[in-house]
């Protein structure tokens, strides 16, 4: 009997072997129910007779015709879109200014900027249903006494309130993504660009923006995504009247018991945020090549 | 009259004194340079010219007009950073045209210019290359002519060469003179490397500690050093503490066994300073004993022990006889090589 093996297939042999575990754990919680979950949304379900286990289209024809998801699904993408360009514009400016700063300044900003990230999404949330609350709520009798508006706004309940509270919680994504690409800068960039003749405005729209554009894109990406597949802000904001597609794929699951449509939902909801990042990162990689060699 | 004047400028952070009593005048197509260690304020004061730090004492002019009030963007001075500071998003053109556009050169004409200056360092043809596509040597170029193309009054160069690897160096000091004389731009480049200083400047004020130590020609630093710092700082020197002795009324300088005639006003202990190169070997003179020769091509670098301590003695290889290792040697210089300090010990 030989021991002696050729170097090539034990070698192969023993990266498998080290990668099995791994793999094990990725196909055992990833694969398989993302799998069973995609089969599940081509099964059937009745009032009386539950799960099918057959193959039909009958979910996903009504995900597709029916107005009522096509509805829910554009609000799940405005809610994003807007909470994504929210972040940008507050986010941007922050993290420039974050970065300028110095000393013991810079960690306490740091800290009260990944604050929200230490706090639950619902303790958080909650927080929010109480500045909102009614016509009562601190937000309103702000806004009132300040005279900026005259009567209560309201924020339960409404895409508003979702857009800032998913704002909010989205914040320390972004201002990390630009901090991030603002560190990659040659600080005397701008002292350059100020000793040409540019004014301070001019060489931050001109010289820094610019710059850091690949990482404000790429927060977006994060908070887009983030934000469309939120389940506990839009789900305590928003109560069981205005849904996004995550709380609609909950509900069907948990009080239809319909579990095929939830899955249908669910899938939907995983393509088309694959779409999106996968395509606009291949768009910010095309057009920033030159920056990135 | 001067073009740039800077008086008694300072600069403190906090306690620590970065820059004192800094007064210079530059006059219209002079090279100076800055030359000291890093920590000597050179850049600190380079950076007050250029404005992105404001001075806490003292003024300085511009053609007449205060600078101290002015905002960078206003000073019109073109400025070459060590890290070059391009705009890696621009192509080298859109970089240099940049400073144009600022001004609201019109189109045709900045694109002449742009041409013209991207010509000028030898980079016709790279318009549309990007920063991080080009090398080092190249990316310094771009940053030269975009500090050019701007006419400015006065360049700034802040160490723009020490990022090169040494060949490439050389050739860049070349470059860079040639075009600072035919342009006859007053210039105006800090460096830590005295060779850099030596080669490219008309004046050189050398820096320690904040301090002026030193204004003068290349020429002048190197060989009328006015302190010891300078002396060291600027190529190999050797020092030797000699006594001035009064016998017979006529006072004579003595080291060891070297003497000569005592220059008027010295007296008591002084400090007398020698270059390597202007040491040769005699029949008497200074005694001391060779303790190593090392052969460099075009000369020989000899580390003696002497009766007034270390020394090195460069010679060149003319194809004489040099002595060899161990052998007794007697060194001589002439009087006009040397120059005397007042030795600070009691």
């Amino acid at each position: 009997m030989s021991t002696t093996v050729s170097a090539n297939p034990s070698d192969a042999r023993t990266g498998l072997t080290l990668a099995l575990p791994a793999l094990m754990l990725f196909t055992g919680v990833v694969v398989i129910p993302l799998a069973m979950t995609v089969l599940l949304s081509f099964h059937d379900w009745g009032q009386y007779k539950g799960i099918e286990p057959v193959f039909i289209l009958k979910n996903w024809i009504e995900i597709v015709s029916d107005p009522y998801y096509a509805e829910m699904f554009w609000r799940t993408f405005r809610v994003a879109v807007l909470a994504t360009l929210i972040t940008a514009v507050f986010g941007v400016p922050e993290a420039y200014i974050l970065n300028r700063m110095q000393g013991p300044w810079k960690g306490l900003f740091l800290l009260i900027i990944i604050g929200p990230l230490l706090i639950s999404v619902v303790a958080r949330t909650l927080g929010w249903a109480l500045l909102f609350g009614g016509n009562n709520g601190l937000v309103n009798k702000l806004l009132m006494t300040s005279g900026l508006i005259a009567s209560p706004l309201r924020f339960m309940f409404t895409e508003t309130g979702m857009v800032i509270a998913l704002a909010h919680a989205m914040m320390p994504f972004m201002v990390l993504a630009v901090w991030t690409a603002l560190q990659r800068l040659d600080p005397q960039v701008e002292n350059a660009a100020l000793s040409l003749g540019a004014g301070s405005f001019t060489v931050i729209r001109r010289i820094v923006l610019p710059q850091i554009m690949p990482g404000v894109l790429s927060g977006a990406i994060i908070v887009f995504s983030l934000s469309a597949s939120a389940f506990a802000t839009p789900a305590i904001i928003g109560g069981r009247r205005l849904k996004v597609a995550a709380t609609l794929a909950y509900d069907e699951f948990l009080n239809t018991l319909n579990w095929p449509l939830g899955a249908a939902v669910a899938v939907l909801l995983l393509i088309a945020l694959v779409l999106i990042v996968v395509g606009s990162n291949a768009l910010i990689e095309r057009r920033y090549q030159e920056m990135f060699r | 009259m001067s073009l740039l004047e800077l008086d008694r400028v300072g600069k403190s952070f906090g306690p620590n004194t970065a820059v004192e009593e800094f007064s210079l005048a530059v006059t219209k197509g002079e090279f100076i340079s800055f030359l000291g260690p890093s920590g000597c304020g050179k850049t600190t004061t380079l950076q007050m010219i250029a404005g992105f730090l404001d001075p806490s004492h003292g003024t300085i002019r511009l053609e007449g007009k205060d600078l101290v009030a002015m905002p960078p963007a206003k000073r019109g001075l073109g400025i070459v950073f060590q890290s070059y500071a391009l705009f890696p998003h621009m192509t080298a053109a859109e970089n240099v045209a940049f400073g144009l556009e600022m001004r609201k050169v019109p189109r045709d004409e900045r694109d002449e210019r742009v041409r013209k200056a991207l010509a000028l360092v030898g980079l016709a043809g790279y318009e549309g290359r990007h920063p991080r596509r080009m090398s080092g040597g190249q990316q310094q170029r771009v940053a030269l002519a975009r500090a050019l193309v701007i006419r400015p009054s006065v360049l700034l160069l802040d160490e723009p060469l020490s990022n090169l690897d040494a060949r490439l160096r050389e050739d860049m000091q070349i470059e860079l003179r040639q075009i600072q004389r035919n342009l006859g731009t007053t210039t105006i480049l800090v460096t830590h490397d005295q060779i850099e200083a030596m080669s490219l400047s008309d004046r050189i004020v050398v820096m320690s500690k904040g301090k002026i130590e030193q204004i003068g020609t290349p020429q002048q630093v190197y060989e009328q050093p006015a302190s010891a710092f300078v002396a060291q700082f600027l190529g190999k020197t050797n020092e030797f503490a000699a006594e001035v002795e009064r016998t017979a009324g006529l006072a004579r300088l003595v080291a060891g066994s070297w003497s000569a005639p005592a220059p008027a006003g010295a007296t008591g202990t002084v400090t007398i300073s020698v270059r390597p190169e202007r040491i040769s070997f005699g029949s008497s003179g200074l005694a001391g004993r060779i303790t190593s020769r090392i052969f460099q091509g075009n000369h020989w670098l000899f580390q003696c022990d002497t009766e007034c301590g270390p020394a090195i003695v460069i010679r060149q290889n003319d194809g004489q006889p040099q002595p060899d290792q161990g052998e007794t040697v007697h060194l001589i210089w002439q009087d006009s090589d040397m120059s005397l300090r007042a030795s600070v010990a009691a």
